[in-house]
């Protein structure tokens, strides 16, 4: 045993492209499966949740502004920072989630490989989405996706790195900004990729990731009347429904959860993006 | 004895605007000269900068929730002057701004309107018009503004114009180049001609003056005090920071420094000066925060939109979304305000 003194770290949020501690002051221990401290994370509070939504609110008309093949490069060069902290990642993953090291690997590498397959989508999105389309009429008609603006996200609860990357990325390839809610109990691998994303291209406050209660937090993103969807993947058991029953007084968009968790390896297909994109039709005379 | 130099049309004034025109006693003689008047100024007690930043830290962090906020948040709305003051204004801009003046929030007729409409002199009338007998008065800049750096006889040919089209309060512009010349006379001097071509014909009261002593170019706290009592001196009825094209605009030191100014002024002569910060006050923390200040340096008299007024544009936006919020229990967004 070395006598040195373990350094017990205390995280904090990822909002607009800083690192603040939460409005509240509060904070929670984080531990392994077997109970063992890892370190203290920042418990967001409402207020985080509405200033996290401003600073997404503000970022969207640079991020969806960007040209899509600009955005792929962006979401490839995460994947390219994320290699980096490879082992570090891992580590958290074991930890958090009680895998042996090499299952994991597995997952780090599944979650690098996400992002580098959502890159590839964000130019291909319009044309297999969009197209022209035949109308009766002196028309040149044609329709492409359009994201849908800010987006909550309540990250899974059980997939602490593979599922909130399986739900974040395909929320950015389509062009919106991110309010995410972490995993409660495995906050870790967030506050890494918080890092990740902090010193790759994505511009601050498009995403914003919150360390906390999905069950406290849920309510408040529900109900905001600036947010444009909600993904409601990571939400408690039995909350779903009041939470979409919220998100219905502002007409949001919601991705209701499944029973149990999906399977985060599978094949995501575009089942995920196409819940954050509108898509816009344009009618354009011709022969005039 | 002073004064006679530059009265330029005594017949228009009433009796009460006359009385205006000498400082009031106690201060009737510091204007005799120059080098008195310099010396009346330079008396001033010192500004402690460090002191004023601490005490409006300190009250900075008070926390005002529930029915106090809303309180705040309505009285914050009804001292709003509305303001557009851009190149590119029109007068279908300005309509729609008198527009929302009246109705803040369309979606809650409880919402309070605000105190004025602030425009450039020429959309003034465009302005009286839309406004109509709303109660909403109209301000409308004016001498120069925002550099004032123009001769007197436009300066006020700019104000006669302003009232002519139907401005109720003008906001001027004092001669920044001349006060940091040292000429301390001749900006008040150009107050005193201005607040005489306030004069409204038909035996109507004179528009109010709002002197902007544009803060964030007289460099000191110690500045800021003696603009504020040349102003005050002058026949002012309101002193107000900025301009709003200057950055750093209405900071809460500058604001205290005034209010003070304000304070010492009634209680030496009697008299009560309005005060209006303007420029840089964007969100509904910010205004609070001056509603404190004021209510802590000055007390409740001036908690009224005779008293007190905010120059803003954005706002008046997010007091409506904190309005919202504290109404319906949940975030708003902008896509339920006006775009302006």
């Amino acid at each position: 045993m070395s006598d040195r003194l373990a350094v017990r770290k205390t995280y904090k949020l990822y909002v607009n492209g800083a690192f603040p501690r939460s409005e509240s002051g509060r904070t929670y221990e984080v531990t392994d499966t077997r109970g063992h401290f890892l370190a203290n994370a920042a418990r967001a509070s409402r207020k985080d949740a509405r200033d996290a939504v401003v600073a997404a609110r503000a970022a969207f008309p640079k991020w969806s502004a960007m040209t899509a093949y600009n955005r792929g490069q962006v979401l490839y060069r995460v994947a390219e920072v994320m290699e980096g902290r490879h082992a570090q990642f891992c580590e958290e993953v074991a930890a958090g989630e009680g895998l042996s090291t090499s299952k994991a690997r597995a997952a780090v590498d599944a979650a690098i490989d996400r992002w580098v397959w959502y890159a590839g989508w964000t130019d291909k999105l319009a044309a297999v989405l969009g197209g022209a389309n035949p109308v009766a009429g002196p028309y040149f008609d044609f329709s492409m996706p359009e994201p849908t603006g800010v987006v909550a996200v309540l990250a899974p609860q059980q997939s602490s790195l593979l599922g909130l990357v399986s739900v974040l990325a395909p929320v950015l390839a389509g062009g919106n900004t991110a309010v995410v809610v972490t995993s409660r109990e495995r906050p870790l691998p967030a506050v890494t990729l918080a890092e990740v994303l902090a010193t790759s291209d994505v511009p601050g406050g498009t995403v914003n990731l919150l360390t906390g209660d999905a069950e406290e937090l849920g309510t408040w993103l529900a109900e905001h009347a600036d947010v444009d969807a909600i993904d409601l993947t990571g939400a408690p058991a039995g909350r779903a429904m009041e939470f979409e029953r919220e998100a219905a007084g502002t007409v949001k968009r919601v991705v209701r959860p499944t029973a149990a968790e999906p399977d985060w390896t599978a094949d995501p297909g575009l089942s995920r993006m196409t819940p954050f994109l509108e898509t816009k039709t344009v009618w354009h005379p011709i022969g005039v | 004895m002073i004064g006679m130099t530059h009265v330029l049309d005594p017949d228009a004034l009433p009796d009460d605007a006359r009385a205006l025109m000498a400082p009031l006693p106690p201060y009737d003689d510091v204007t005799r000269s120059d080098s008195a008047f310099r010396a009346f100024l330079h008396g001033l007690p010192g500004v402690d900068q460090v002191g004023a930043e601490a005490r409006v830290a300190m009250l900075g962090t008070r926390s005002i929730k529930t029915t106090a906020k809303a309180w705040a948040i309505d009285t914050a709305i009804s001292m709003v002057d509305l303001t557009t003051l851009e190149g590119a204004d029109t007068p279908g801009k300005v309509r729609s701004l008198a527009a929302k003046a009246r109705r803040p929030d369309p979606g809650d007729p409880t919402c309070p309107q605000v105190a004025a409409v602030c425009v450039y002199g020429d959309l003034a009338g465009v302005a009286r018009e839309a406004l109509g007998d709303s109660g909403i008065h109209v301000a409308a800049v004016a001498t120069a503004f925002p550099s004032g750096r123009a001769s007197r006889a436009v300066k006020i040919a700019d104000v006669k114009d302003a009232v002519a089209n139907g401005a109720d309060e003008i906001d001027m512009v004092i001669d920044r180049g001349a006060f940091l010349a040292g000429r301390y006379l001749d900006v008040y001097e150009e107050i005193v001609a201005v607040k005489e071509a306030c004069a409204r014909p038909g035996g109507r009261a004179p528009a109010h003056l709002k002197v902007i002593l544009e803060t964030g170019e007289l460099v000191t706290l110690d500045n800021v005090r003696r603009a504020s009592w040349i102003a005050m001196l002058a026949g002012g009825d309101f002193i107000k920071t900025s301009t709003g094209k200057v950055s750093p605009a209405a900071t809460l030191p500058v604001s205290l420094v005034m209010l003070e100014a304000v304070r010492d002024f009634r209680a030496a002569t009697g008299r009560q000066i309005g005060f209006k910060p303007a420029g840089g006050i964007r969100t509904t923390k910010d205004a609070i925060k001056h509603l404190v200040l004021i209510n802590e340096t000055v007390g409740p008299d001036w908690l009224d939109p005779d008293w007190f007024r905010f120059g803003a544009s954005s706002l008046l936006n997010d007091l409506l979304l904190q309005r919202q919020k504290l109404r319906t229990g949940h975030y708003s967004g902008p896509d339920y305000v006006t775009v302006d």
